[in-house]
Protein backbone atom coordinates (compact mmCIF):
# COMPACT_ATOMS: atom_id res chain seq x y z
CA UNK A 1 0.00 0.00 0.00
CA UNK A 2 1.42 3.36 -0.98
CA UNK A 3 1.85 6.09 1.58
CA UNK A 4 -0.80 8.29 -0.07
CA UNK A 5 -3.27 5.44 0.35
CA UNK A 6 -2.28 4.92 3.98
CA UNK A 7 -2.93 8.60 4.71
CA UNK A 8 -6.16 8.54 2.71
CA UNK A 9 -7.38 5.53 4.65
CA UNK A 10 -6.57 7.06 8.03
CA UNK A 11 -8.12 10.42 7.20
CA UNK A 12 -11.26 8.86 5.81
CA UNK A 13 -11.61 6.65 8.88
CA UNK A 14 -11.14 9.84 10.91
CA UNK A 15 -14.25 11.40 9.37
CA UNK A 16 -16.32 8.40 10.33
CA UNK A 17 -14.77 8.04 13.80
CA UNK A 18 -16.15 11.45 14.71
CA UNK A 19 -19.64 12.90 14.29
CA UNK A 20 -18.34 14.98 11.37
CA UNK A 21 -19.30 12.39 8.77
CA UNK A 22 -22.85 11.92 10.02
CA UNK A 23 -23.54 15.60 10.55
CA UNK A 24 -22.10 16.60 7.20
CA UNK A 25 -23.90 13.95 5.18
CA UNK A 26 -27.27 14.50 6.87
CA UNK A 27 -27.09 18.28 6.51
CA UNK A 28 -25.91 18.02 2.92
CA UNK A 29 -28.76 15.68 1.98
CA UNK A 30 -31.38 17.70 3.87
CA UNK A 31 -30.30 21.01 2.39
CA UNK A 32 -29.88 19.74 -1.14
CA UNK A 33 -33.36 18.19 -0.93
CA UNK A 34 -34.95 21.26 0.59
CA UNK A 35 -33.38 23.59 -1.96
CA UNK A 36 -34.43 21.40 -4.84
CA UNK A 37 -38.05 21.01 -3.83
CA UNK A 38 -38.81 24.36 -2.22
CA UNK A 39 -36.52 26.95 -3.76
CA UNK A 40 -35.97 25.09 -7.01
CA UNK A 41 -39.66 24.35 -7.59
CA UNK A 42 -38.83 20.84 -8.70
CA UNK A 43 -42.49 19.82 -9.09
CA UNK A 44 -43.94 23.08 -10.34
CA UNK A 45 -41.50 23.18 -13.23
CA UNK A 46 -42.91 19.92 -14.49
CA UNK A 47 -39.65 18.96 -16.17
CA UNK A 48 -37.81 15.70 -15.76
CA UNK A 49 -34.32 16.95 -15.04
CA UNK A 50 -32.12 17.70 -12.04
CA UNK A 51 -31.28 21.30 -12.89
CA UNK A 52 -32.91 22.68 -9.73
CA UNK A 53 -30.89 20.14 -7.74
CA UNK A 54 -27.49 20.90 -9.24
CA UNK A 55 -28.07 24.65 -9.42
CA UNK A 56 -27.74 24.91 -5.67
CA UNK A 57 -24.58 22.86 -5.38
CA UNK A 58 -22.13 25.78 -5.67
CA UNK A 59 -23.87 27.52 -2.77
CA UNK A 60 -24.10 24.39 -0.65
CA UNK A 61 -20.44 23.67 -1.24
CA UNK A 62 -19.51 27.26 -0.49
CA UNK A 63 -20.62 26.80 3.11
CA UNK A 64 -20.30 23.07 3.73
CA UNK A 65 -16.97 22.23 2.08
CA UNK A 66 -14.97 24.72 4.16
CA UNK A 67 -16.39 22.93 7.20
CA UNK A 68 -14.77 19.73 5.97
CA UNK A 69 -11.55 21.34 4.82
CA UNK A 70 -10.92 23.63 7.79
CA UNK A 71 -9.52 20.84 9.96
CA UNK A 72 -7.20 19.37 7.33
CA UNK A 73 -4.11 21.23 8.49
CA UNK A 74 -5.24 23.58 11.24
CA UNK A 75 -5.92 20.64 13.53
CA UNK A 76 -2.61 18.95 12.75
CA UNK A 77 -0.75 22.10 13.64
CA UNK A 78 -2.77 22.82 16.74
CA UNK A 79 -2.37 19.27 18.11
CA UNK A 80 1.29 19.06 17.09
CA UNK A 81 0.65 15.86 15.13
CA UNK A 82 2.08 17.56 12.06
CA UNK A 83 5.50 17.04 13.61
CA UNK A 84 4.82 13.31 13.85
CA UNK A 85 3.47 13.14 10.35
CA UNK A 86 6.24 15.08 8.62
CA UNK A 87 9.06 13.24 10.37
CA UNK A 88 7.79 9.93 9.01
CA UNK A 89 9.48 8.82 5.78
CA UNK A 90 6.99 10.63 3.58
CA UNK A 91 7.16 13.64 1.26
CA UNK A 92 5.04 16.69 1.85
CA UNK A 93 3.34 16.09 -1.52
CA UNK A 94 2.18 12.66 -0.46
CA UNK A 95 0.69 14.07 2.73
CA UNK A 96 -1.02 16.97 0.96
CA UNK A 97 -2.41 14.66 -1.72
CA UNK A 98 -3.51 11.96 0.74
CA UNK A 99 -5.38 14.38 2.93
CA UNK A 100 -7.02 16.14 0.00
CA UNK A 101 -8.06 12.86 -1.63
CA UNK A 102 -9.60 11.62 1.62
CA UNK A 103 -11.70 14.77 1.87
CA UNK A 104 -12.63 14.48 -1.80
CA UNK A 105 -13.64 10.84 -1.48
CA UNK A 106 -15.70 11.79 1.53
CA UNK A 107 -17.59 14.52 -0.36
CA UNK A 108 -17.95 12.02 -3.20
CA UNK A 109 -19.69 9.65 -0.79
CA UNK A 110 -22.03 12.43 0.35
CA UNK A 111 -22.75 13.31 -3.27
CA UNK A 112 -23.37 9.68 -4.19
CA UNK A 113 -25.91 9.43 -1.40
CA UNK A 114 -28.13 11.88 -3.28
CA UNK A 115 -28.98 9.00 -5.65
CA UNK A 116 -32.66 8.91 -4.51
CA UNK A 117 -32.98 12.23 -6.32
CA UNK A 118 -31.87 10.58 -9.53
CA UNK A 119 -34.22 7.63 -8.97
CA UNK A 120 -37.11 10.00 -8.27
CA UNK A 121 -36.65 11.92 -11.47
CA UNK A 122 -36.40 8.69 -13.43
CA UNK A 123 -39.65 7.42 -11.93
CA UNK A 124 -41.45 10.68 -12.59
CA UNK A 125 -40.32 11.13 -16.15
CA UNK A 126 -37.74 10.49 -18.78
CA UNK A 127 -34.68 12.59 -17.99
CA UNK A 128 -31.52 12.74 -20.04
CA UNK A 129 -29.32 10.55 -17.83
CA UNK A 130 -26.21 11.59 -19.76
CA UNK A 131 -26.74 15.17 -18.65
CA UNK A 132 -27.28 14.02 -15.08
CA UNK A 133 -24.09 11.94 -15.13
CA UNK A 134 -22.14 14.90 -16.51
CA UNK A 135 -23.64 17.12 -13.82
CA UNK A 136 -22.54 14.72 -11.11
CA UNK A 137 -18.99 14.71 -12.51
CA UNK A 138 -19.06 18.50 -12.73
CA UNK A 139 -20.34 18.76 -9.18
CA UNK A 140 -17.60 16.46 -7.89
CA UNK A 141 -14.94 18.46 -9.73
CA UNK A 142 -16.29 21.67 -8.29
CA UNK A 143 -16.29 20.14 -4.81
CA UNK A 144 -12.61 19.31 -5.39
CA UNK A 145 -11.97 22.94 -6.26
CA UNK A 146 -13.59 24.17 -3.07
CA UNK A 147 -11.70 21.53 -1.05
CA UNK A 148 -8.34 22.50 -2.51
CA UNK A 149 -9.01 26.13 -1.61
CA UNK A 150 -10.08 25.02 1.87
CA UNK A 151 -6.95 22.91 2.26
CA UNK A 152 -4.78 25.91 1.51
CA UNK A 153 -6.69 28.19 3.89
CA UNK A 154 -6.43 25.54 6.59
CA UNK A 155 -2.67 25.44 6.07
CA UNK A 156 -2.50 29.16 6.80
CA UNK A 157 -3.69 29.02 10.38
CA UNK A 158 -3.98 26.91 13.51
CA UNK A 159 -7.44 28.27 14.05
CA UNK A 160 -10.20 26.31 12.35
CA UNK A 161 -12.71 29.17 12.52
CA UNK A 162 -10.34 31.47 10.68
CA UNK A 163 -9.69 28.71 8.14
CA UNK A 164 -13.44 28.33 7.62
CA UNK A 165 -14.06 32.04 7.08
CA UNK A 166 -11.12 32.45 4.72
CA UNK A 167 -12.27 29.47 2.67
CA UNK A 168 -15.80 30.84 2.36
CA UNK A 169 -14.52 34.23 1.28
CA UNK A 170 -12.11 32.87 -1.34
CA UNK A 171 -14.71 30.38 -2.52
CA UNK A 172 -17.25 33.18 -2.85
CA UNK A 173 -14.79 35.07 -5.01
CA UNK A 174 -14.54 32.07 -7.33
CA UNK A 175 -18.31 31.75 -7.56
CA UNK A 176 -19.05 35.42 -8.03
CA UNK A 177 -16.41 36.12 -10.63
CA UNK A 178 -18.92 34.89 -13.23
CA UNK A 179 -21.76 37.05 -12.00
CA UNK A 180 -22.85 40.09 -14.01
CA UNK A 181 -22.78 42.09 -10.78
CA UNK A 182 -19.04 41.53 -10.46
CA UNK A 183 -18.33 41.58 -14.17
CA UNK A 184 -20.06 44.95 -14.50
CA UNK A 185 -17.46 46.38 -12.17
CA UNK A 186 -14.85 45.51 -14.76
CA UNK A 187 -16.72 46.05 -17.99
CA UNK A 188 -16.48 49.34 -19.79
CA UNK A 189 -13.09 50.34 -18.48
CA UNK A 190 -11.02 47.20 -18.77
CA UNK A 191 -9.96 45.43 -21.93
CA UNK A 192 -12.04 42.47 -22.95
CA UNK A 193 -9.42 39.89 -22.19
CA UNK A 194 -9.35 40.88 -18.50
CA UNK A 195 -13.11 40.55 -18.36
CA UNK A 196 -12.80 37.13 -19.96
CA UNK A 197 -10.06 36.12 -17.57
CA UNK A 198 -12.11 37.12 -14.54
CA UNK A 199 -15.18 35.30 -15.72
CA UNK A 200 -13.12 32.30 -16.81
CA UNK A 201 -12.19 31.75 -13.17
CA UNK A 202 -15.79 31.38 -12.18
CA UNK A 203 -16.86 28.05 -10.81
CA UNK A 204 -20.36 28.82 -12.04
CA UNK A 205 -19.37 29.30 -15.67
CA UNK A 206 -17.53 26.00 -15.78
CA UNK A 207 -20.00 24.09 -13.70
CA UNK A 208 -22.96 25.30 -15.77
CA UNK A 209 -21.33 24.36 -19.01
CA UNK A 210 -20.64 20.86 -17.66
CA UNK A 211 -24.10 20.49 -16.18
CA UNK A 212 -25.65 21.26 -19.55
CA UNK A 213 -24.28 17.88 -20.47
CA UNK A 214 -21.24 19.11 -22.34
CA UNK A 215 -18.18 17.50 -20.76
CA UNK A 216 -15.76 19.92 -22.36
CA UNK A 217 -12.12 19.05 -21.67
CA UNK A 218 -11.44 22.72 -21.00
CA UNK A 219 -13.87 22.77 -18.09
CA UNK A 220 -12.43 19.58 -16.64
CA UNK A 221 -8.95 20.96 -17.17
CA UNK A 222 -9.98 24.17 -15.41
CA UNK A 223 -11.00 22.37 -12.23
CA UNK A 224 -8.05 20.00 -12.24
CA UNK A 225 -5.56 22.85 -12.73
CA UNK A 226 -7.26 24.83 -10.03
CA UNK A 227 -7.00 21.88 -7.62
CA UNK A 228 -3.34 21.36 -8.51
CA UNK A 229 -2.61 25.05 -7.98
CA UNK A 230 -4.21 25.24 -4.54
CA UNK A 231 -2.59 22.00 -3.43
CA UNK A 232 0.77 23.28 -4.56
CA UNK A 233 0.11 26.43 -2.52
CA UNK A 234 -0.88 24.22 0.44
CA UNK A 235 2.41 22.30 0.32
CA UNK A 236 4.40 25.52 0.02
CA UNK A 237 2.63 27.13 2.97
CA UNK A 238 2.96 24.02 5.12
CA UNK A 239 6.64 23.85 4.38
CA UNK A 240 7.09 27.48 5.38
CA UNK A 241 4.83 27.60 8.40
CA UNK A 242 4.94 24.10 9.87
CA UNK A 243 7.05 25.13 12.81
CA UNK A 244 4.87 27.98 14.00
CA UNK B 1 29.12 0.46 13.33
CA UNK B 2 30.60 3.68 14.63
CA UNK B 3 29.04 7.07 14.13
CA UNK B 4 25.32 7.02 13.47
CA UNK B 5 24.38 10.65 13.96
CA UNK B 6 26.67 13.35 12.75
CA UNK B 7 25.76 16.96 13.37
CA UNK B 8 27.92 19.67 11.87
CA UNK B 9 27.65 23.33 12.79
CA UNK B 10 23.88 23.24 12.96
CA UNK B 11 22.23 26.62 13.21
CA UNK B 12 18.65 27.86 13.27
CA UNK B 13 17.48 31.45 13.27
CA UNK B 14 13.89 32.48 13.84
CA UNK B 15 13.93 36.01 12.51
CA UNK B 16 16.50 37.82 14.63
CA UNK B 17 16.47 35.16 17.35
CA UNK B 18 19.22 32.56 17.17
CA UNK B 19 17.65 29.40 18.56
CA UNK B 20 20.52 27.04 17.81
CA UNK B 21 23.95 28.55 17.33
CA UNK B 22 26.46 26.28 15.64
CA UNK B 23 26.02 22.92 17.37
CA UNK B 24 28.45 20.17 16.38
CA UNK B 25 28.54 16.64 17.77
CA UNK B 26 28.25 13.01 16.79
CA UNK B 27 26.68 10.00 18.42
CA UNK B 28 27.82 6.43 17.91
CA UNK B 29 26.14 3.09 18.33
CA UNK B 30 25.63 2.19 21.98
CA UNK B 31 25.71 5.78 23.12
CA UNK B 32 22.85 7.43 25.00
CA UNK B 33 23.31 11.15 24.75
CA UNK B 34 21.35 13.30 27.19
CA UNK B 35 20.50 16.86 26.19
CA UNK B 36 20.27 19.07 29.22
CA UNK B 37 19.46 22.70 29.34
CA UNK B 38 17.00 25.30 30.51
CA UNK B 39 13.70 25.76 28.71
CA UNK B 40 14.23 27.56 25.42
CA UNK B 41 17.90 26.58 25.25
CA UNK B 42 17.46 25.01 21.81
CA UNK B 43 17.20 21.32 22.71
CA UNK B 44 13.88 20.73 20.95
CA UNK B 45 14.83 22.87 17.99
CA UNK B 46 18.01 20.83 17.54
CA UNK B 47 15.99 17.62 17.64
CA UNK B 48 13.47 19.00 15.15
CA UNK B 49 16.31 19.72 12.74
CA UNK B 50 17.92 16.29 13.16
CA UNK B 51 14.59 14.59 12.45
CA UNK B 52 13.95 16.73 9.38
CA UNK B 53 10.96 18.64 10.69
CA UNK B 54 12.73 21.98 10.64
CA UNK B 55 15.12 23.08 7.94
CA UNK B 56 18.36 24.38 9.46
CA UNK B 57 19.47 27.89 8.59
CA UNK B 58 22.89 26.35 8.01
CA UNK B 59 24.87 23.26 8.88
CA UNK B 60 24.04 19.64 8.32
CA UNK B 61 22.73 16.53 10.03
CA UNK B 62 23.61 13.05 8.81
CA UNK B 63 21.78 9.93 9.95
CA UNK B 64 23.74 6.75 9.23
CA UNK B 65 25.48 8.64 6.44
CA UNK B 66 22.29 10.04 4.90
CA UNK B 67 21.98 13.79 4.92
CA UNK B 68 18.56 14.79 6.27
CA UNK B 69 18.22 17.56 3.67
CA UNK B 70 19.57 15.71 0.65
CA UNK B 71 18.05 12.27 1.29
CA UNK B 72 15.27 12.94 3.76
CA UNK B 73 13.38 9.69 3.19
CA UNK B 74 16.45 7.48 3.68
CA UNK B 75 17.40 9.38 6.81
CA UNK B 76 13.88 9.45 8.26
CA UNK B 77 13.48 5.69 7.79
CA UNK B 78 16.30 5.17 10.26
CA UNK B 79 14.95 7.49 12.93
CA UNK B 80 12.39 6.86 15.62
CA UNK B 81 11.20 10.17 17.02
CA UNK B 82 9.15 11.10 20.03
CA UNK B 83 8.27 14.78 19.60
CA UNK B 84 7.81 17.10 22.56
CA UNK B 85 4.47 16.46 24.23
CA UNK B 86 4.02 13.10 22.46
CA UNK B 87 1.38 14.25 19.96
CA UNK B 88 -1.00 11.64 18.51
CA UNK B 89 -4.33 11.61 16.69
CA UNK B 90 -6.80 11.93 19.53
CA UNK B 91 -9.75 10.21 17.86
CA UNK B 92 -7.81 7.03 17.05
CA UNK B 93 -7.18 4.07 19.31
CA UNK B 94 -3.58 3.13 20.16
CA UNK B 95 -4.00 -0.05 18.09
CA UNK B 96 -5.16 1.85 14.99
CA UNK B 97 -2.54 4.55 15.54
CA UNK B 98 0.36 2.12 15.76
CA UNK B 99 -0.90 0.28 12.69
CA UNK B 100 -1.05 3.59 10.83
CA UNK B 101 2.51 4.50 11.82
CA UNK B 102 3.71 1.02 10.83
CA UNK B 103 2.04 1.24 7.43
CA UNK B 104 3.54 4.68 6.86
CA UNK B 105 6.91 3.11 7.56
CA UNK B 106 6.27 0.48 4.92
CA UNK B 107 5.44 -2.39 7.25
CA UNK B 108 2.49 -4.66 6.59
CA UNK B 109 0.82 -7.99 7.09
CA UNK B 110 2.01 -10.35 9.80
CA UNK B 111 5.28 -8.52 10.33
CA UNK B 112 3.39 -5.37 11.24
CA UNK B 113 1.00 -7.21 13.56
CA UNK B 114 3.88 -8.88 15.32
CA UNK B 115 5.80 -5.65 15.75
CA UNK B 116 2.75 -3.84 17.09
CA UNK B 117 2.13 -6.66 19.56
CA UNK B 118 5.78 -6.74 20.68
CA UNK B 119 6.01 -2.98 21.05
CA UNK B 120 2.74 -2.78 22.95
CA UNK B 121 4.11 -5.31 25.38
CA UNK B 122 7.41 -3.47 25.77
CA UNK B 123 5.72 -0.25 26.84
CA UNK B 124 2.77 -1.85 28.64
CA UNK B 125 -0.10 -0.54 26.57
CA UNK B 126 -2.17 -3.75 26.43
CA UNK B 127 -4.90 -2.47 28.72
CA UNK B 128 -5.78 0.60 26.65
CA UNK B 129 -5.35 -0.64 23.08
CA UNK B 130 -9.00 -0.14 22.17
CA UNK B 131 -9.64 3.18 23.90
CA UNK B 132 -9.63 6.50 22.03
CA UNK B 133 -6.30 8.22 22.64
CA UNK B 134 -8.03 11.37 23.93
CA UNK B 135 -9.28 9.40 26.94
CA UNK B 136 -5.83 8.13 27.94
CA UNK B 137 -3.83 9.45 30.88
CA UNK B 138 -0.67 11.46 30.29
CA UNK B 139 1.47 8.43 31.16
CA UNK B 140 -0.21 6.21 28.58
CA UNK B 141 0.02 8.93 25.93
CA UNK B 142 3.73 9.29 26.56
CA UNK B 143 4.24 5.53 26.33
CA UNK B 144 2.23 5.43 23.11
CA UNK B 145 4.55 8.11 21.74
CA UNK B 146 7.50 5.96 22.72
CA UNK B 147 5.84 2.91 21.13
CA UNK B 148 5.45 4.61 17.76
CA UNK B 149 9.09 5.72 17.91
CA UNK B 150 10.49 2.21 18.46
CA UNK B 151 7.91 0.33 16.34
CA UNK B 152 10.18 -0.12 13.33
CA UNK B 153 13.27 -0.86 15.45
CA UNK B 154 15.17 2.22 14.20
CA UNK B 155 18.91 2.62 14.37
CA UNK B 156 18.59 6.11 15.77
CA UNK B 157 16.16 7.11 18.51
CA UNK B 158 15.42 10.75 19.26
CA UNK B 159 13.29 11.26 22.32
CA UNK B 160 12.16 14.69 23.47
CA UNK B 161 11.46 14.38 27.18
CA UNK B 162 10.53 10.69 27.16
CA UNK B 163 9.65 10.47 30.85
CA UNK B 164 7.81 13.77 31.24
CA UNK B 165 4.49 13.21 32.98
CA UNK B 166 5.25 9.66 34.11
CA UNK B 167 5.06 8.52 37.72
CA UNK B 168 8.23 7.16 39.38
CA UNK B 169 7.41 3.52 38.49
CA UNK B 170 6.72 4.35 34.87
CA UNK B 171 9.87 6.47 34.71
CA UNK B 172 11.84 3.51 35.95
CA UNK B 173 10.26 1.23 33.31
CA UNK B 174 10.97 3.64 30.48
CA UNK B 175 14.58 4.10 31.62
CA UNK B 176 15.03 0.35 31.78
CA UNK B 177 13.58 0.07 28.28
CA UNK B 178 15.97 2.73 26.99
CA UNK B 179 18.95 0.97 28.60
CA UNK B 180 17.91 -2.36 27.08
CA UNK B 181 17.72 -0.88 23.59
CA UNK B 182 20.87 1.19 23.96
CA UNK B 183 23.58 -1.29 22.82
CA UNK B 184 22.30 -1.54 19.21
CA UNK B 185 21.20 2.03 18.76
CA UNK B 186 22.29 5.61 18.98
CA UNK B 187 19.92 7.41 21.32
CA UNK B 188 19.50 11.12 21.92
CA UNK B 189 17.12 12.20 24.63
CA UNK B 190 16.35 15.51 26.22
CA UNK B 191 15.38 15.95 29.82
CA UNK B 192 15.09 18.40 32.67
CA UNK B 193 15.61 15.64 35.18
CA UNK B 194 19.24 15.40 36.13
CA UNK B 195 18.94 12.04 37.83
CA UNK B 196 17.75 10.69 34.50
CA UNK B 197 21.06 11.59 32.96
CA UNK B 198 22.85 9.64 35.66
CA UNK B 199 20.40 6.76 35.27
CA UNK B 200 20.45 6.21 31.51
CA UNK B 201 22.94 8.39 29.69
CA UNK B 202 26.45 7.44 28.73
CA UNK B 203 27.10 11.01 27.79
CA UNK B 204 25.59 14.34 28.72
CA UNK B 205 25.56 17.62 26.92
CA UNK B 206 24.42 20.88 28.44
CA UNK B 207 22.98 23.37 25.99
CA UNK B 208 22.35 26.98 26.86
CA UNK B 209 21.35 29.80 24.52
CA UNK B 210 21.70 27.53 21.52
CA UNK B 211 25.30 26.56 22.25
CA UNK B 212 26.88 23.42 23.66
CA UNK B 213 28.29 24.50 27.01
CA UNK B 214 29.72 21.19 28.08
CA UNK B 215 29.90 17.67 26.71
CA UNK B 216 31.11 14.65 28.64
CA UNK B 217 30.14 11.60 30.65
CA UNK B 218 27.80 12.18 33.59
CA UNK B 219 30.84 11.54 35.81
CA UNK B 220 32.81 14.27 34.01
CA UNK B 221 29.97 16.64 34.69
CA UNK B 222 29.85 15.72 38.34
CA UNK B 223 33.58 16.37 38.42
CA UNK B 224 32.88 19.98 37.51
CA UNK B 225 30.86 20.40 40.66
CA UNK B 226 32.63 22.43 43.34
CA UNK B 227 31.62 19.74 45.85
CA UNK B 228 33.05 16.88 43.79
CA UNK B 229 34.91 14.35 46.01
CA UNK B 230 34.39 16.38 49.14
CA UNK B 231 33.80 14.38 52.31
CA UNK B 232 30.72 15.06 54.38
CA UNK B 233 31.11 14.20 58.04
CA UNK B 234 28.37 14.28 60.67
CA UNK B 235 29.41 14.03 64.30
CA UNK B 236 27.27 13.72 67.41
CA UNK B 237 28.31 16.16 70.14
CA UNK B 238 31.68 17.87 70.55
CA UNK B 239 32.91 21.37 70.01
CA UNK B 240 32.49 22.68 66.47
CA UNK B 241 35.67 24.73 66.44
CA UNK B 242 37.81 21.97 67.92
CA UNK B 243 36.58 19.48 65.36
CA UNK B 244 37.12 21.91 62.51
CA UNK B 245 40.65 22.60 63.75
CA UNK B 246 41.47 18.88 63.79
CA UNK B 247 40.05 18.29 60.33
CA UNK B 248 42.10 21.06 58.72
CA UNK B 249 45.29 19.49 60.06
CA UNK B 250 44.75 16.30 58.03
CA UNK B 251 47.22 15.94 55.16
CA UNK B 252 45.52 16.63 51.82
CA UNK B 253 42.69 18.72 53.21
CA UNK B 254 42.43 22.19 51.73
CA UNK B 255 39.52 23.58 53.68
CA UNK B 256 36.66 22.67 56.01
CA UNK B 257 33.20 24.14 55.94
CA UNK B 258 30.64 23.85 58.68
CA UNK B 259 27.35 22.86 57.10
CA UNK B 260 25.23 23.34 60.18
CA UNK B 261 24.02 21.98 63.48
CA UNK B 262 20.87 20.04 64.21
CA UNK B 263 20.53 19.46 67.96
CA UNK B 264 23.46 17.22 68.88
CA UNK B 265 24.56 16.75 65.31
CA UNK B 266 27.27 18.86 63.67
CA UNK B 267 27.89 18.53 59.96
CA UNK B 268 31.06 19.45 58.06
CA UNK B 269 32.18 19.40 54.48
CA UNK B 270 35.88 18.63 54.01
CA UNK B 271 37.45 19.76 50.76
CA UNK B 272 40.46 17.81 49.49
CA UNK B 273 43.48 19.20 47.69
CA UNK B 274 43.27 18.74 43.94
CA UNK B 275 43.00 15.04 43.09
CA UNK B 276 43.34 13.73 46.66
CA UNK B 277 41.12 11.00 48.10
CA UNK B 278 40.68 11.82 51.75
CA UNK B 279 37.79 9.83 53.20
CA UNK B 280 40.12 7.25 54.80
CA UNK B 281 42.15 9.97 56.46
CA UNK B 282 39.05 11.72 57.73
CA UNK B 283 37.77 8.41 59.11
CA UNK B 284 41.06 7.71 60.85
CA UNK B 285 41.10 11.18 62.36
CA UNK B 286 37.61 10.65 63.70
CA UNK B 287 38.62 7.36 65.33
CA UNK B 288 41.74 8.89 66.87
CA UNK B 289 39.73 11.79 68.26
CA UNK B 290 36.98 9.39 69.39
CA UNK B 291 34.24 11.46 67.77
CA UNK B 292 30.87 9.79 67.68
CA UNK B 293 30.44 9.61 63.88
CA UNK B 294 26.81 9.61 62.70
CA UNK B 295 27.56 9.77 58.98
CA UNK B 296 30.58 9.83 56.71
CA UNK B 297 30.42 9.84 52.95
CA UNK B 298 32.04 11.16 49.78
CA UNK B 299 29.95 13.66 47.86
CA UNK B 300 30.19 12.90 44.12
CA UNK B 301 28.97 16.39 43.36
CA UNK B 302 25.51 17.34 42.26
CA UNK B 303 24.68 17.59 38.57
CA UNK B 304 22.20 20.34 39.25
CA UNK B 305 24.95 22.51 40.76
CA UNK B 306 26.93 22.10 37.57
CA UNK B 307 23.81 22.70 35.54
CA UNK B 308 23.07 25.92 37.40
CA UNK B 309 26.61 27.20 37.31
CA UNK B 310 26.82 26.61 33.55
CA UNK B 311 23.41 27.89 32.53
CA UNK B 312 22.15 30.31 35.15
CA UNK B 313 24.40 33.37 34.67
CA UNK B 314 23.61 33.59 30.99
CA UNK B 315 19.94 33.08 31.69
CA UNK B 316 20.02 36.00 34.10
CA UNK B 317 21.14 38.32 31.33
CA UNK B 318 18.21 37.62 29.06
Amino acid sequence: MGRIQVILKRELAGYFATPIAGVFIVIFLLLSGAFTFYLGNFFVRGQADLIPFFDFHPWLYLVLIPAIAMRLWAEERKEGTIEMLLTLPVTIWEVVAGKFLAAWVFTGIALALTFPMWITVNILGNPDNGVIAASYIGSLLMAGGFLAIGSCMSALTKNQVIAFILSVVVGLGFILSGFPMILNLFSGWTPHFILDTVSSFSFLTHFHSISKGVLDLRDIFFFLTLIAFWLFATATIIDMKKAE
Amino acid sequence: MGTMVEITDLRKDFGSIVAVDGVTFSVGQGEVLGFLGPNGAGKSTTMKMITGFLTPTSGSAKICGHDILEHPLEAKKRIGYLPEGAPAYQDMTPAAYLTFIGEMRGLGGQDLQKRVADTVEKVNLQSVLGQPIETLSKGFKRRLGLAQAILHDPEVLILDEPTDGLDPNQKHEVRTLIRTMAPEKAIILSTHILEEVQAVCTRAMIIANGKVVTDGTPADLEGQSPNHNTVVLTVRGGDVYAIQAQLVKIDGVSKVEELGQDGELRQFRVFPDQGRWIIADVGQCAREQQWEVAELHVDRGQLDEVFRSLTAPKQALT
